[in-house]
């Protein structure tokens, strides 16, 4: 298992370099940012070329490319255009960008499951009718129009949660948005888990192991949850790469200023440090996540070997 | 076994990092008598002459206090740190500085304050934004080259005479220039800026009637009142905390929840309901900006002899009566000259100045543009970013109201450019086919603002490049006036050609708007459209 994560860990430099280059073409092509400094006005030609040399803008896209590399491996990740760099930046979005994020995992992970547990275990039963219709409905609701309700039910009508988050988001106040943030997620994890349990229900060893005369919990939490968990754990694994770069919608709903926020004024700005540095993060979070959830499949399953 | 153990302490890993994030809280801290306010991220550290947008600007008007002061009602120039400002030529000026200002931390304010400030913001290698506004003064070439690096490192028009003291000789006659001292880029500095930078970025130190209490980049810039401020116009309230917010409609709920005092931009979706939700709490009130739709005069399609035609054929062709009112909701008002309201009659705003060719009129417009050779190629295609505002609702029903009036489903269209970086680089280039989009928010409250920027040959932000002899010469004759009723109305003949030719096609005047709470009171908009902070009292 120890030379599969070291292999797996330098398969990442490669998709590193080529992801950070992918963006940083892409922000690069969205053209010149100096123009938008200046606001409606027409920039002074001077003042614009000083500070396109000052960023390195006035050099050939491999030039800026390679600087930026150079950069990075200093551990520099350059400077936003309102002055800050852009490590520091992270410092303050990450953790809470993080924080909504185990929130919304956490609550995916146990509303979902419970929910995928009981329908799949009384499939065709009324509580599992029920459990699909509901399901179906939160997919089918986009996250701006979920957040927007949620918001002002919440926090405007009854009043019990604030409606925005404060710069310190502290978890309490994270609930709501965490909430929001997991719902299309937990309908997808409850319907997983409820074929996979279904399935496996019938299974054979299910059947020995009830035949052994074990208590039924323990045959449910031992053997049925254990295999029935595996394709579920994929789909976590992979969503919380997904929820830490989707969650802009969200993080612009509750005025949350994490990643989502920190890339949305990237990109209006087209300031290719902050886009291309919080998006290689992100590509490694995501790399991360796919190898814990390869790692946690041998955990689950034991006929799973790496070498 | 050994499996499940490994799962367990996956199980612990995870405790673990909910508890290490979860080191935030404890907000909310001493909020009695302090204000807070929707805020959006400044796009460049806090410095005044760098500082060239609405939400930067609005913390520099607390933070600082100038030469002179824009009143918050009548937009006029108002002394404040200078005791007089004279000259005889209109080039050569002599500033007199009142005693008894400091700095919130103790450094007094001396005729340094501001030389070394004005040095600082017009040297290119410091790469000020608002390095432009130092042009008039003598010596600007060599500390700001076009090209190459600078020859001085200060303007030689500016000289120290004293402590309270100093000279400005200006490369040109400028009459009202003492009236654009108001700007946040000639605010005074204080030593600390030059010697300390980074820490005075974090921490902004000025000698306006608030103190920077803690500044978190990107989410709370929280303000105290200074108890010892100087001024005559001391901070009524404990102090003002700016959040910012992505999304104004979230700081409108926020609004609502009681969550927050003041909202300084009503999201559009909201005025529908603005009155029923807030009553007597919303204002609305025309400001210091104007919407055109500027022709790109560098296109002989749009430039040809009798194309003035043409161009004040499509200004008829648009019924703005409706859609301010339909689109709007009376949060613009129709506009009949090339100013703004805020400027009052006396200031240069004359309603009406446009003429027949700002009135709605489809069939004379019809008639026109036939004779100014018709719209070239058959369609107009109307430029707007898409990014930011809600411009594709307008742009859309100007063009229905353009292709209603001529009978034609194809005479107009919206052409949105994906973002504000890129429509700025397309115009600057000037590779515009057809008109385009153009907002122009004043930076102080003179007609001569609205005109010679825009409209003067080869002038800043003259995004057209419309170019006419007679009109540059009447703005040089209003610059040089002396009087100031004289210079108006100059400025004002310079506006008629502006009518004649149409460059620029005026659609309406921009009102401010805002909402508060009933925590507070007092609330009023400055003509810049920004909350006058100092003056909000606290129920």
């Amino acid at each position: 298992m120890g030379r599969y994560t070291v292999r797996r860990l330098l398969q990442m430099i490669p998709v590193f370099i080529g992801s950070t280059f992918l963006i940083f073409f892409m922000v690069y092509a969205l053209g010149d940012p100096v123009a938008a400094m200046f606001g409606d006005r027409a920039p002074d030609p001077a003042t614009a070329a000083q500070i396109r040399r000052d960023l390195y803008l006035d050099e050939p896209l491999w030039k800026q490319y390679l600087h930026y590399m150079g950069q990075i491996f200093h551990g520099n990740f350059g400077t936003a255009f309102n002055g800050q760099s852009v490590t520091e930046l992270m410092a303050s979005a990450f953790p809470v960008t993080l924080r909504l994020t185990i929130v919304a995992v956490v609550i995916e992970m146990v509303v979902g499951i419970v929910l995928g547990v009981f329908s799949g275990l009384r499939r065709g039963r009324d509580i599992d009718t029920t459990v699909l219709v509901l399901t179906l409905v939160v997919v089918s609701i986009p996250t701006f129009v979920s957040g927007y309700l949620l918001q002002f039910v919440f926090g405007v009508q009854w009043g019990w949660a604030a409606p925005s988050v404060a710069p310190e988001a502290p978890l309490n106040e994270l609930l709501l948005p965490g909430l929001v943030l997991a719902l299309v997620s937990l309908a997808y994890v409850t319907r997983l888990t409820r074929t996979s349990i279904a399935e496996n229900a019938r299974a054979d060893y299910v059947r020995t192991a009830l035949a052994k005369g074990l208590p039924r919990r323990r045959v449910i939490t031992r053997h049925l949850l254990r295999n029935s968990l595996i394709p579920v754990v994929t789909f976590i694994g992979t969503d919380i790469g997904a929820l830490m770069g989707g969650a802009i919608v969200t993080e612009r709903i509750f005025n949350i200023h994490g990643v989502g926020f920190q890339l949305y004024q990237g990109i209006l700005r087209q300031n290719s440090p902050t886009v291309v540095g919080f998006v290689t993060i992100l590509v490694l979070v995501f790399l991360l996540a796919n190898l814990l959830v390869d790692l946690l499949y041998a955990v689950l399953d034991p006929r799973i070997r790496y070498a | 076994m050994r499996r499940a153990t490994r799962a367990k302490w996956c199980g612990c890993a995870l405790v673990v990092a909910l508890v290490a994030t979860a080191c935030g809280g404890g907000a909310g801290a001493g909020r009695s008598g302090v204000v807070s306010s929707s805020w959006g991220d400044p796009q460049n550290p806090l410095e005044p002459a760098n500082t060239n947008e609405v939400q930067g600007g609005k913390v520099l008007e607390m933070l600082f206090r100038g030469l002179k002061r824009y009143n918050p009602k009548t937009g006029a120039a108002e002394n404040v740190i200078a005791d007089r400002i004279e000259t005889a030529d209109s080039r050569n000026f002599t500033v007199t500085l009142k005693k008894g200002w400091t700095f919130s931390n103790g450094e007094k304010v001396t005729a340094r304050s501001f030389v070394d400030a004005w040095n600082y913001g017009a040297l290119l290698t410091n790469k000020q934004k608002n390095a432009a506004f130092f042009q008039y003064i003598d010596g600007f070439a060599q500390v700001h080259p076009d090209s190459g690096t600078p020859r001085a490192k200060t303007l030689s028009g500016l000289v120290v005479k004293d402590d309270h003291t100093f000279t400005v000789k200006l490369n040109q006659k400028f009459s009202s220039w003492p009236d654009t001292l108001g700007y946040s880029a000639f605010m005074p500095l204080p030593q600390a800026f030059f010697r300390h930078h980074a820490d005075w970025i974090a921490k902004p130190v000025g000698n306006g009637p608030y103190l920077v209490d803690s500044y978190e980049k990107g989410s709370v810039l929280r303000m105290r009142k200074w108890q010892k401020y100087p001024g005559d116009d001391p901070a009524r309230n404990g102090g003002i905390d700016l959040r910012v917010y992505t999304d104004n409609n979230t700081a409108y709920t926020d609004l609502q929840a009681g969550n927050l005092d003041l909202v300084d931009d009503v999201p559009a979706a909201q005025l529908k309901h603005v009155k029923a939700d807030l009553g007597g709490r919303y204002l609305n009130q025309p400001a210091g900006i104007i919407q055109t739709l500027t022709f790109p005069m560098y296109d002989k399609r749009w430039n040809h002899p009798g194309a003035e035609k043409l161009r004040r054929g499509l200004s008829m062709a648009i019924d703005r009566a409706q859609i301010t009112r339909e689109i709007f909701q009376r949060t613009r008002t129709p506009a009949t000259d090339w100013t703004s309201p805020v400027l009052g009659a006396n200031g240069g705003y004359k309603a009406g100045l446009c003429g027949d060719a700002c009135v709605f009129d489809p069939a004379r417009a019809k008639q026109l543009i036939k004779e100014g050779g018709g719209i070239p190629g058959g369609t107009m295609m109307l430029a707007y970013n898409a990014d930011t505002g809600s411009h594709k609702d307008w742009i859309d029903a100007v063009c229905n109201s353009v292709n209603k009036s001529l009978g034609d489903d194809n005479a107009c269209v919206g052409n949105p450019v994906g973002t504000f970086a890129d429509f700025r680089n397309k115009i600057t280039a000037k590779r515009m086919t057809g008109p385009f989009r153009a907002g122009w928010q004043m930076d102080y409250p003179l007609i001569q603002n609205f005109l010679q920027p825009l409209y003067y040959t080869d002038a800043s932000s003259n995004d057209g490049k419309f170019s006419n002899h007679a009109f540059d010469k009447l703005v040089n004759e209003a610059n040089a006036a002396t009087d100031t009723g004289r210079a108006v109305a100059t400025f004002q003949d310079s506006e008629k050609i502006l009518a004649q030719q149409m460059p620029a096609i005026p659609l309406w005047y921009q009102n401010g708007s805002a909402g508060y709470s009933e925590r507070i009171g007092n609330v009023s908009l400055n003509p810049f459209s920004v909350p006058v902070y100092n003056e909000i009292k606290v129920n």
